[in-house]
């Protein structure tokens, strides 16, 4: 059979959601980002809440989500995404509102700012990407950078004495009584992939139906800041990430 | 609600013109001297009666960020804090400045630097006049000096801060927030459906409509032309306000030697002093800046030009004095009386340091 | 028994050449381009083994640029 035969319109079983508009990502080749902006793209468009969706960006890598899901969107302080997601959520409570955010982000500068929206049970949804360092400003340690990891600030590797520990921050989100689902996902393979995606709606459906915070951390790669391929960071991440940040649910009411 | 007249302080004055004037959210937190706007606002549950959200942070920071995120959905937003609560919200401001939005913020000013003193003090003029984040930026500063206008700027912000896209900032001092006095408050402004958002604001994130694009709200620009294009968009707005807003009140200066340039409670004070030295004889006039940015350069020189000599009286160690320079450029003596710490000075302070720095027999 | 027969097609400017979708791949139907590179400079991916492609749509979901589009047909 011919290839012009099998790539027919009636025969696509897989396309970029429209939302996820043309304009090229700037982010590094084989960036977790990409995927799971895909899969933000691809969820408000099969829930059809594209109309009634505010996402709010982050500092960091991601700060430039707003050029690629067509949708509307605040552009936050670094940290602060949580708080003026609550301003939106409140205002305009039939909406869904969600943040994007990177390891710094939200679980550095804006700890307070993410502990308090979760504790308050604002009807949001935060998309967590911990790939365990700053890419944006070039690879700097990051709060859940793991002990011995080596980043532009800890040019021999994390160390307690120096540095503190890893901070396992969806592991207290999901303590707080404000949340509703936390969950930790990777988007490195197919499965994963598809996990996540069943993990991101959920999570949208929650803060539709107002259940309080849903949390989705990506454990992620980021391969420039790490300094291998996108196949060896994938490898990387499930050696060593996944002890500290194991794959699942932490908290599904 | 028809307008209403009631006893109250300045800070309750603040909440009650906020519910009235159709504020659709309040973010702030506790912080004396202007505790008394939270407290009001959550004594009121305005959320049983207009909707509006009110919500107690968890930092000024974050709340400055809730102010920022709801002017960017195009509600009509406030908060409130003092000093040392507005200085962390510098950061947030110059992002609301930047991504131009309107939005209201109120200092209600006490003695600084650092933690201070919880007593009044005018001492955050610079803070608020020549931008306290980074970046090139202003916003419209109003100062107070009576119960009424604390009620009233909060209209006059918003009707300022929308027509312009830009913050407003009421800078009141700790004497006008605390003091009471009779007020006549508004009837109640209703506030605007989302429709009438989507008409008003058509640059607001509050989800897509399929007849337009995308609304991005956002400060960041890291193509150097099109940032200097939207410096220079910021910078147009900023000499309209200049031609178009500035405001200010004056007092005796028909006939008067010298001037008092003095604003907020000072500004009162100051006009028992004047009251107290033309029964000497003396003949002292006051302008009163209510726009403290933009500032009243025009009329304070016309009236120092014809003046022998200019006493600025401030909460603080000299800050609006450098404008008052500014504007009379050398050509009359300007001196500042101030006191520090939280202390106000009485009209007779006030008259004997005019004699003493001024007055020419 | 039905057989699965599947393509892609590679949007080569928007490629990166990260090679996510090469490893991905459970048939070894896709590569990079050994030599040619798009505008960017990227070698990007290519079906270098088309009659494998089973269209199970792998590549597609775990590449970071949305380049990838599959198509499937089921022959008698």
């Amino acid at each position: 059979m011919d290839i012009n035969d099998i790539i027919k319109p009636e025969n696509q079983v897989y396309k970029k959601p429209a939302l996820l508009n043309d304009n090229y990502m700037h982010y590094c080749p084989g960036c977790s980002h990409g995927v799971v902006h895909k899969l933000v793209a691809e969820i408000i468009e099969e829930m059809g809440v594209g109309e009634k969706t505010v996402g709010v960006a982050p500092v960091g890598c991601s700060v430039f989500a707003y050029n690629y899901i067509d949708v509307d969107w605040i552009e936050a302080a670094h940290g602060r995404a949580p708080a003026i997601a609550t301003a939106v959520s409140r205002l305009y409570p039939k909406n869904l509102v969600f943040t994007y955010q990177g390891d710094g982000d939200l679980a550095a500068i804006g700890t307070a700012e993410t502990i308090h929206a979760a504790n308050r049970g604002e009807n949001i949804t935060i998309i967590f990407i911990n790939n365990a360092i700053y890419g944006m400003t070039g690879g700097q340690m990051a709060p859940t950078t793991l002990l011995g990891m080596k980043t532009a600030t800890t040019p021999y590797g994390r160390r307690v004495d120096l540095n503190g520990y890893p901070l396992k921050i969806g592991d207290i989100l999901a303590q707080l009584d404000g949340t509703c689902y936390v969950t930790r996902q990777s988007v490195h393979t197919p499965a994963a992939v598809r996990k996540a995606k069943a993990a991101i709606k959920k999570a949208f459906q929650n803060s539709l139906d107002r259940k309080g915070t849903s949390v989705v951390e990506i454990v992620s790669t980021c391969n420039s800041g790490w300094k291998l391929t996108p196949e060896q960071s994938n490898k990387w991440m499930v050696e060593h990430m996944f002890e500290k940040y194991p794959m699942g649910d932490l908290k599904n009411l | 609600m028809e307008k209403e007249i009631r006893l109250m302080k300045g800070n309750e004055a603040l909440a009650m013109a906020a519910i009235r004037y159709g504020a659709d959210a309040y973010f702030g937190y506790p912080i004396t001297p202007q505790s008394e706007v939270l407290e009001t606002l959550m004594a009121e549950q305005p959320w049983e009666t207009t909707g509006m959200v009110v919500l107690q942070a968890e930092s000024e920071v974050s709340s400055i960020n809730m102010v920022y995120g709801a002017a960017a959905a195009g509600k009509v937003v406030l908060t409130s804090s003092s000093s040392p609560g507005i200085s962390l919200m510098c950061e947030g401001l110059s992002y609301i400045a930047a991504s131009e939005l309107p939005a209201l913020v109120i200092n209600v000013m006490r003695g600084g630097p650092g933690l201070g003193t919880i007593q009044p003090s005018q001492a955050d003029y610079f803070q608020a006049t020549k931008g306290g984040g980074h970046g090139d930026y202003h916003f419209i500063v109003l100062a107070p000096s009576s119960v009424q206008e604390m009620c009233d700027f909060v209209g006059l912000g918003w009707d300022l801060a929308f027509k312009y896209r830009t913050p407003a900032m009421i800078l009141a001092d700790g004497v006008v927030g605390q003091m009471m006095e009779k007020v006549v408050l508004p009837p109640q402004r209703p506030r605007h459906t989302d429709e009438e958002v989507r008409q008003r604001c058509p640059w607001a994130a509050m989800g897509r409509t399929p007849d337009r694009g995308r609304n991005v709200v956002t400060s960041l620009e890291l193509d150097s032309a099109k940032m200097e294009v939207n410096n220079e968009r910021f910078q147009a707005t900023y000499r309209q306000i200049e031609a178009n807003e500035v405001r200010f009140e004056t007092y005796g200066t028909e006939d008067c030697d010298y001037l008092i340039v003095a604003f907020g409670s000072i500004a009162r004070i100051s006009q028992k002093a004047v009251e107290l030295a033309r029964k000497e004889g003396i003949k002292i006039g006051i302008i009163r800046p209510i726009t403290l940015w933009p500032f009243p350069h025009d009329e304070v020189k016309r009236l120092a030009s014809k003046s022998k000599g200019v006493l600025v009286v401030e909460l603080n160690a000299g800050q609006m004095i450098e404008d008052v320079r500014l504007a009379v450029n050398g050509t009359v003596k300007v001196e500042h009386y101030g006191r520090l710490g939280g202390i106000v000075p009485t009209p007779d302070e006030i008259l004997d340091a005019f004699k003493e720095k001024i007055y020419q027999k | 028994m039905a057989k699965i027969r599947g393509a892609v097609t590679v949007n080569e400017e928007r490629c990166k050449g990260c090679n996510l979708c090469v490893v991905a791949c459970p048939t070894q139907t896709l590569s990079l381009q050994p030599k040619e590179v798009n505008d960017r400079g990227y070698h990007f991916a290519y079906m270098s083994n088309p009659e494998a492609c089973i269209g199970c749509a792998s590549c597609a979901l775990v590449c970071p640029d949305a380049c990838i589009e599959v198509y499937k047909v089921k022959l008698d």
